[in-house]
């Protein structure tokens, strides 16, 4: 094995400021039953950011096709439901976008089914329709999707329990350190009020993971338009600064 | 924070269905079969009454065989042909994962200092409401992963073990992840 002993040309990275106490939901959060079990229980060590912490992959090549962020492509016939346009920017903390980075999406049918074997909801599956996209944001770090509004769906978790319509969102960021896994919601929907999932989520960071109607988006004659941005960590003031003297 | 600042989108857990949206052809291949010194690294992923997590994700992030990520562009990964640098696993019914990649060469520590070999690890599942993140170590580095200032800030041997993957006797490694539980795996906050 080799070994690397001079000053790694990464070591001015910039470093990722943690989130604030409440933004992120709290693992153990038991309203959310599958919590339980799977929750890690011992408080987690800080780790100082490094340069496995500070790099990430670049991801895309031989992975996104144009076609990847159209959902209702790729059938003779277009999926059942409201076609919506899903847009907005990747960004980081300090307001800068995240250009060139894998944006992955997937969700329901119309009727709130997935396509998928564990899936045994009474409701149709949509021959037209697979739920899954992919892109690559621009320069400005903007993504679109094209796609069908999911449905809502019943779940074990209590009873009556029924998720809001959501798009699952996975992002990179530009490190290890900014990788984040999401769901956006709808607007005024009702179910949001009932959602553990959603409820898991301190109150006043709750709105960042709802879409917004874009009347100046949507397309006369086509589809309704949401804007949802994503915003990741920012960056802390001065790299290795305050991570690397946590105990 | 200045100005400027935007408060981060919260996270969500990636739900029952993730095999939909985070499924890729040759995601667990962090180098393609066949390359030198290639291995799989294969454990399980298990929750805090020791069963399976049938619906997890890992993902692994390293450096290559030198110990660099090669770049200018901190988000490179073009170190070595054919080496991507990232893995990752969906779980199966059995809670397995496996990646199949190289051992990565001692990375800085930023004050002068060498870290031992190691994946940067993130893993998701239903029931997770945020990804947790660990590392893996290799068993068969005990003289790098000594001084190693992450495995030595922990508290103890029982939490050091949890980081370190075991040689499978055909090559490869064996580490099993554990989310709950009197095993539970060591966690970071990065």
């Amino acid at each position: 094995m080799s070994t690397s002993a001079a000053p790694p040309a990464g070591a001015a990275l910039p470093s990722f400021r943690r989130d604030p106490d409440g933004t992120h939901p709290r693992l153990l959060s038991p309203d959310y039953v599958s919590t339980r079990l799977r929750a890690p229980l011992r408080a987690p060590i800080d780790l100082p950011q490094r340069l496995t912490e500070l790099t990430g992959p670049v991801l895309g090549e031989g992975l996104v096709y144009e076609d990847d962020a159209d959902l209702t492509r790729g059938y003779s016939q277009g999926p059942a439901g409201q076609r919506i346009l899903v847009s907005g920017r990747l960004l980081d903390g300090d307001g800068r976008p995240i250009p060139r980075s894998l944006v992955e999406i997937w969700q329901a049918n119309a009727a709130g089914r997935y396509r998928h074997d564990r899936d045994t909801w009474q409701a149709p599956l949509d021959p037209n329709f697979d739920g899954m996209g992919r892109t690559l944001t621009d320069d400005e770090g903007r993504y679109i999707f094209t796609t069908i509004k999911p449905g809502a769906y019943p779940w074990r978790n209590h009873h009556n329990a029924w998720r809001p319509a959501h798009i699952h969102f996975s992002v990179f960021g530009r490190s290890f350190t900014q990788r984040l896994v999401t769901q956006m919601y709808f607007p005024d929907d009702p179910l949001l009020a009932h959602d553990p999932i959603v409820s898991a989520v301190p109150a006043a960071a709750r709105d960042r993971m709802i879409a917004a109607f874009s009347l100046e988006d949507t397309q006369p004659d086509w589809a309704l338009a949401f804007s949802f941005d994503i915003v990741l960590r920012g960056r802390a003031a001065t790299p290795f600064e305050t991570e690397e003297a946590a105990p | 924070m200045t100005a400027s600042s935007l408060l981060s989108t919260p996270a969500q857990t990636v739900g029952p269905y993730l095999s939909i949206g985070l499924t890729w052809e040759y995601g667990e291949y962090v180098v393609s079969e066949g390359r030198a010194g290639a291995f799989w690294i294969r454990g399980r992923l298990l929750d805090g009454a020791g069963d399976p997590v049938p619906d997890g994700l890992v993902e692994t992030w390293q450096a290559d065989q030198d110990g660099e990520f090669g770049h200018a562009d901190p988000r490179s990964a073009s170190a070595g042909e054919g080496f991507r640098g990232f893995g990752r696993s969906l779980t199966g019914p059995d809670g397995a994962y496996g990646i199949h990649t190289l051992k990565p060469g001692r990375v800085s520590d930023g004050e002068g200092g060498l870290q031992a070999p190691h994946l940067d690890v993130s893993v998701f599942a239903r029931g997770l409401l945020h990804r947790v993140v660990t590392r893996i170590y290799f068993a068969d580095e005990s003289a790098a992963n000594g001084p190693d200032p992450v495995l030595a800030a922990l508290p103890d041997e029982a939490a050091r073990s949890t980081l370190i993957a075991q040689p499978d006797g055909a090559g490869g490694y064996t580490h099993d992840i554990r989310l709950q539980g009197d095993h539970e795996t060591v966690f970071f906050a990065v």
